[in-house]
């Protein structure tokens, strides 16, 4: 799709020959003129992300390498301006947290909350994807509705669900009671909480997967289905063989973008539980957020720490994710 | 679905034994409940009066009352209001300098490309954890915590590579044969993309605006950490002091619920089609 800004066909054949002839003299000069517009034109994007989020992210790297908190560093109260008193540590902080088994509590819970979640999200969506893909009636009706979890904001309905699972006066619970069975502690008891985040995060993720999903399926060509039947393939062979290969790219596009979101989801824990009870349901952003803002004196330090082993993990995913794509020969 | 193919003159493909369909329309209305429960049981309560919030009832006695309190109370049109600004001018920022970018990288080979792709792809997966300190001691420095205008450039992190992204993949749409006429007509490149493609690519920017308004709109971290006291609110921020650990207006929280679900519903239902189109083409042709 890409035309070259170039005007030679060495150049043509790809970054690398341009580089090499950056080095070369006047190659620099020639590489501008040819390619000054395209860099006129990322400028603006290349210098918000270097202000607000690389020097961010520098200053937050910087900062879990010091012992910053509420009470050393720079701030104004009233008049007075206070100059920044905390000091470089080096590498304490990730000391600290890597040998203090909470670290190593969030992280599993943490994995198994996204794995669980993505699975459970990636079937239904099939699934629902599955049987929107066919012809019949409230097609239509049915989409609309299944639809309505992604439409409402996300810090909307996780009040809402906090609402149905109250303990003594929601709708579940009365439900509950009205077919006999006890109260059930949805948002009091670690393992109950533990299965209502994930049930309210699949909830809201259900959607989302599954039309996106329904658009892979749109675009396999109908005829393989055909052929298929020809050749006397059962239902199960189809969707082995035709429905699950034409859906690879759309799969492992939205399988990524989920982890990373329901790795990083903040709001479903924070809103829902606030980690608890106790710290039971806390994952790792949500523990990174106490330390600055919950806890106090609020670290500054020590959530800038947890920040980037956060960022560190999320990274390696990424590289192996991508890594094992290209070894099946994709070309993401 | 074997009834099919043990009987393939009977029915044709794609028809249902009876049996089937009860099946399918079974489970697509139990999962359809499922998916509008939550949310309708909102909106009536909503409806009832406050101190019938927790009734199981699903209409008792339909008032306005909540929405009443809601007016005359609360600082609800205040957060409202705030949001309004912090998202929209997130939005509007957001888009104007991440349009030129989209464009650049879906049609040119340049030098820096890839990194800057891998850029934009990488940031969208920072975590808030990893900028929500820095971010707090610089807006606390230059003076911008309470400030809609510290909580618009922190969503700006959040939008401008978010906007970038979906927009090359809505530009990779547009054949490049427009383009072409573009240059033998003698338009340079900023020519072509102003005169040319932006007018055909308003769907995909009104999909890429209308996406980060509705992120912005419904961000919780930075809003909670950044801005207190009641005026400095946003609706995240608002909706979160009806329930605390220690009360709960089950009442006043449904309605104000209500009033901010229906308009970014609206909207959703007419935008998610392309939206989805355009994270996935953006992601995958990368």
């Amino acid at each position: 799709m890409a035309v070259h800004t170039s005007r030679t066909a060495a150049q043509a054949a790809g970054d690398g020959t341009d580089v090499a002839r950056g080095r070369g003299r006047g190659g620099l000069k020639r590489a501008l003129a040819t390619h000054w517009y395209a860099w006129a034109m990322v400028a603006p994007v290349v210098l918000v992300l270097g202000v607000i989020i690389g020097w961010p992210l520098v200053r937050g790297v910087y900062l879990s390498l010091t012992d910053a908190n509420e009470r050393n560093v720079a701030r104004t109260i009233g008049a007075n301006t206070i100059e920044a008193s905390y000091s470089f540590v080096g590498l304490d902080n990730y000391t600290a947290v890597l040998s203090d088994p909470v670290f190593w509590q969030r992280l599993v819970w943490t994995v198994l909350w996204t794995v669980v979640c993505v699975s459970v999200t990636f079937t239904l969506g099939l699934a629902l994807a599955n049987m929107l893909n066919r012809n019949f009636r409230g097609r239509a009706f049915y989409r609309m509705a299944l639809i309505l979890p992604w439409a409402v904001p996300g810090f909307v309905s996780v009040f809402a669900w906090r609402f149905l699972f109250n303990r003594d006066n929601g709708i579940l619970n009365k439900v509950l009671e009205g077919g006999g069975i006890g109260a059930i502690p949805w948002l009091d008891d670690p393992t109950w909480a533990k299965l209502s985040v994930i049930t309210v995060n699949v909830w809201l993720g259900v959607p989302f997967m599954m039309v996106a999903l329904l658009g892979g399926l749109q675009s396999i060509p109908g005829e393989l289905y055909e052929a298929a039947e020809m050749d006397g393939a059962s239902a199960w062979q189809r969707f082995r063989h035709i429905t699950l290969p034409g859906l690879r790219a759309v799969s492992m596009t939205v399988i990524l973008l989920s982890t990373i979101w329901t790795f990083n989801m903040f709001p479903v824990i924070f809103l829902l539980t606030r980690g608890g009870p106790g710290d039971s349901t806390e994952i790792l952003v949500t523990q990174a957020f106490r330390e600055a803002f919950v806890s106090s004196p609020r670290d500054f330090a020590g959530s800038a720490t947890w920040g980037v082993l956060i960022l560190a993990l999320l990274m390696i995913f990424a590289l192996v994710y991508r890594r094992s794509l290209r070894k099946q020969g994709e070309v993401w | 679905m074997t009834a099919t193919t043990s009987a393939p003159s009977a029915r044709k493909r794609g028809e249902r034994s009876p049996l089937a369909s009860v099946a399918l329309h079974a489970t697509l209305i139990a999962a359809s409940v499922i998916a509008v429960f939550p949310v309708l049981w909102v909106l009536l309560t909503s409806l009832k009066p406050a101190k019938d919030a927790i009734s199981t009832d699903f209409v008792k006695d339909p008032t306005l009352e909540n929405y009443r309190y809601l007016v005359e109370s609360t600082s609800f049109f205040t957060w409202f209001g705030n949001s309004v600004l912090v998202a929209g001018v997130t939005t509007v920022l957001g888009v104007f300098i991440a349009a030129t970018t989209g464009y650049a990288v879906s049609r040119f080979k340049f030098p820096g490309m890839r990194p800057l792709m891998w850029t934009l792809l990488v940031t969208q997966m920072f975590p808030m954890a990893i900028l929500i300190v820095p971010l707090y001691n610089l807006m606390g420095q230059l003076g911008l915590l309470n400030q809609p205008l510290g909580l618009i450039i922190t969503y700006l992190t959040i939008a401008v590579p978010f906007c970038a992204w979906m927009m090359k993949g809505f530009f990779d749409t547009i054949p490049v044969e427009i383009d072409e006429s573009g240059r033998v007509d003698g338009l340079n490149p900023f020519g072509t993309f102003w005169r040319l493609i932006l007018p055909l690519a308003r769907p995909g920017l009104a999909v890429t605006a209308f996406y980060s308004f509705i992120t912005a709109w419904g961000e919780v971290a930075y809003a909670s950490a950044f801005m207190v006291g009641d005026d400095n609110l946003t609706l995240a921020g608002g909706l979160q002091t009806f329930v605390t650990q220690y009360t709960a207006n089950w009442g006043p929280m449904t309605a104000a619920s209500v009033l901010i679900a229906i308009p970014a519903a609206i909207f959703f239902v007419f935008a998610q089609r392309h939206l989805v189109a355009g994270m996935t083409a953006g992601a995958t042709k990368g």
